[in-house]
């Protein structure tokens, strides 16, 4: 008794151990974000007087706000444009399936696995040939059709798991398409749906590579700005956790809350 | 019989246009960048030479692939993939074992732990290189201070390291959180018996869990791989590459030749070189998803 007791107690130690050292970063930014810039880069210290000096510096010194609200535009509108595209697609998919289906399924999946830098050249060049290098709507394309094979498989997965003969009593009492999916399935699969578009707004919001390409100071997100901080001048390190504590903080709970749906997503299926 | 093939038609036809606005616009997000990267990569086309152009043949692969800073950018690409998939990989899957049992406050580690995955990798980057690693300020030259060690310059005398250091603790959520759903899976009366049978936690460990784990596993090594081929902001926002090409991997290689020398031709040259490489991770991945797809 005493022996198990003791291996639980060991458990514990090691499991919380290896937690807190991965944590640490995220911890210590969120600290740094309430020093001095002169705290900030003193000896390491969990004990010091908090202001909100670096976060008011931050938002009163630099454009965060409008940073935020096109990282707000990019993620919530491609994953609208996303779903809104994907909902009828995998709803064919998963009830009126056809010899093609797992074709289709199977092509859009390799889709995601073109790697961005190997079309960095064209899609600079009709960015910059079409106005939009720097515009909100070119990074909100980009980021619908960059999750459009994941937001697909992943209400995919989610509808086939619906018992079909729900669908066909609608349809016996004369649903059409339009109104099975919008008053059957939507309502049926809504928690499917929202963890779906958790995922597709972590990703965009996340997104660092057609970001830091594709704009420069009007559309950039969040991913960039934060980027800015990469040669600054002077001391910052308050000034880089305030600012990169806003930047994650919205993000981390959406990821909290959906953690367990995510891993469908992540594997098109593969692992549930 | 009549209203079965019609049934068919309209059937046929309502998945149609169902279908038809995703995989167009999937489509033509795949065949135009992918077919203009291949014609730029038989094109002579720099952006600061307007006068050079026409067709080029194979030019900029030859000068490609006779370009030491490709093959330098190669090696450095498999060094980085290679390790964090290592560090990820098996940290993984004894960080899944290890949640896996009951111990206090479970529910909270488990979320605290999944965290640097959904942190944004430019903050990522930055933190790391910056509070944690800093050479003089860090809490790691502090800590080795402590112990009476050396600090260390992370960014040049290890700049690759210090590359895989980010990455990894960017990715080993990924994998704790996909092997531990993977665990939750496994039938516990298995294990039950093989313990009644005498098997220590070793023997449960690789002739039960382990290969209960396999599907999971390479799913995560190709899901993986296909993103961090592709590893670009955590090089972009500490090192920009160097020192000299040290932290250059492939995508940071080509985007040099894009967007700074303006070479078109050579940069989609070695966009079709990613691309291929990409697909042959890629083909695999389709596979294993295509045989999970059956069941």
């Amino acid at each position: 008794m005493t022996m198990l007791a003791s291996k639980r107690l060991w458990l514990a130690v090691l499991a919380w151990g290896i937690t807190l050292v991965m944590f640490f970063p995220i911890f210590w930014m969120f600290l740094t974000g309430f020093k001095t810039e002169a705290a900030a880069v003193a000896t390491p210290s969990l004990f010091f007087s908090p202001t909100l000096e670096s976060y008011m510096a931050v938002l009163e010194r630099t454009d965060y706000l409008k940073f935020a609200i096109n990282s707000v535009i990019m993620a919530f509108g491609s994953t609208a444009l996303a779903l809104l595209i994907a909902v009828p697609c995998a709803y064919s998919m998963a009830f009126l399936p056809t010899p093609r289906t797992k074709g289709t399924l199977l092509w859009m999946l390799s889709t995601k696995m073109l790697p961005p830098v190997g079309v960095l050249m064209p899609i600079y060049l009709i960015f910059r040939d079409t106005g939009l290098l720097d515009s909100q709507l070119g990074l909100v394309i980009v980021y619908t059709l960059m999750n459009l094979p994941i937001v697909v498989w992943m209400l995919y997965t989610f509808f086939k798991d619906l018992p079909k003969d729900i669908l066909e009593a609608g349809r016996m009492d004369g649903a059409g398409t339009s109104q099975e999916i919008i008053y059957l399935l939507l309502p049926l699969t809504l928690p499917g749906i929202a963890s779906t578009g958790l995922l597709a707004i972590i990703l965009s919001w996340n997104e660092a590579f057609w970001s830091l390409n594709l704009t420069s100071y009007d559309a950039a997100p969040l991913t960039a700005f934060i980027a800015s901080f990469s040669s600054p001048e002077g001391l910052f390190w308050a000034k880089l956790s305030a600012a990169s504590t806003m930047a994650i903080a919205p993000i981390l709970v959406f990821g909290w809350l959906s953690q367990k749906q995510l891993v469908r997503g992540l594997t098109f299926g593969a692992v549930k | 019989m009549r209203t079965r093939a019609s049934g068919r038609t309209v059937g046929g036809l309502r998945t149609l246009s169902l279908q038809a606005p995703a995989v167009t616009l999937l489509l033509l997000w795949m065949l135009i960048p992918l077919g203009m990267t291949l014609w730029f990569s038989f094109q002579r086309y720099n952006m600061l030479m307007p006068g050079m152009s026409g067709f080029a043949g194979f030019e900029n692969y030859r000068y490609l692939l006779t370009d030491p800073a490709l093959w330098s950018s190669m090696g450095t690409t498999l060094v980085l993939v290679g390790s964090v998939l290592a560090i990820t990989v098996i940290g993984g899957i004894l960080l899944a074992v290890l949640f896996q049992q009951e111990f206090l406050g479970r529910g909270i580690a488990r979320i605290l732990i999944i965290s640097p995955f959904f942190v944004m990798p430019t903050v990522s980057a930055l933190i790391w290189q910056n509070m944690i690693m800093h050479p003089v300020n860090g809490v790691l030259a502090w800590l080795f201070g402590v112990f009476g060690l050396p600090s260390v310059e992370w960014f040049s005398e290890l700049p690759l390291v210090s590359i895989i250091i980010i990455v990894s603790w960017e990715w080993l959520p990924f994998a704790l959180l996909i092997l531990l759903t993977a665990l939750q899976s496994l039938d516990e009366d298995q294990v039950e018996a093989a313990r009644m049978d005498g098997a220590g936690p070793l023997a449960i460990f690789f002739f039960i869990t382990l290969p209960h784990l396999k599907r999971a596993i390479s799913v995560v090594i190709m899901i993986e791989m296909i993103f961090l081929l592709s590893i670009f902001a955590e090089i972009f926002v500490t090192t920009s590459g160097g020192p000299g090409l040290a932290t250059t991997n492939l995508a940071y290689f080509i985007y040099i030749r894009a967007l700074f020398e303006f070479d078109v031709g050579g940069a989609s040259a070695g966009g079709v070189i990613a691309i291929i490489l990409a697909n042959i991770v890629a083909i695999f991945l389709i596979r294993t998803v295509a045989k999970n797809l059956e069941n």
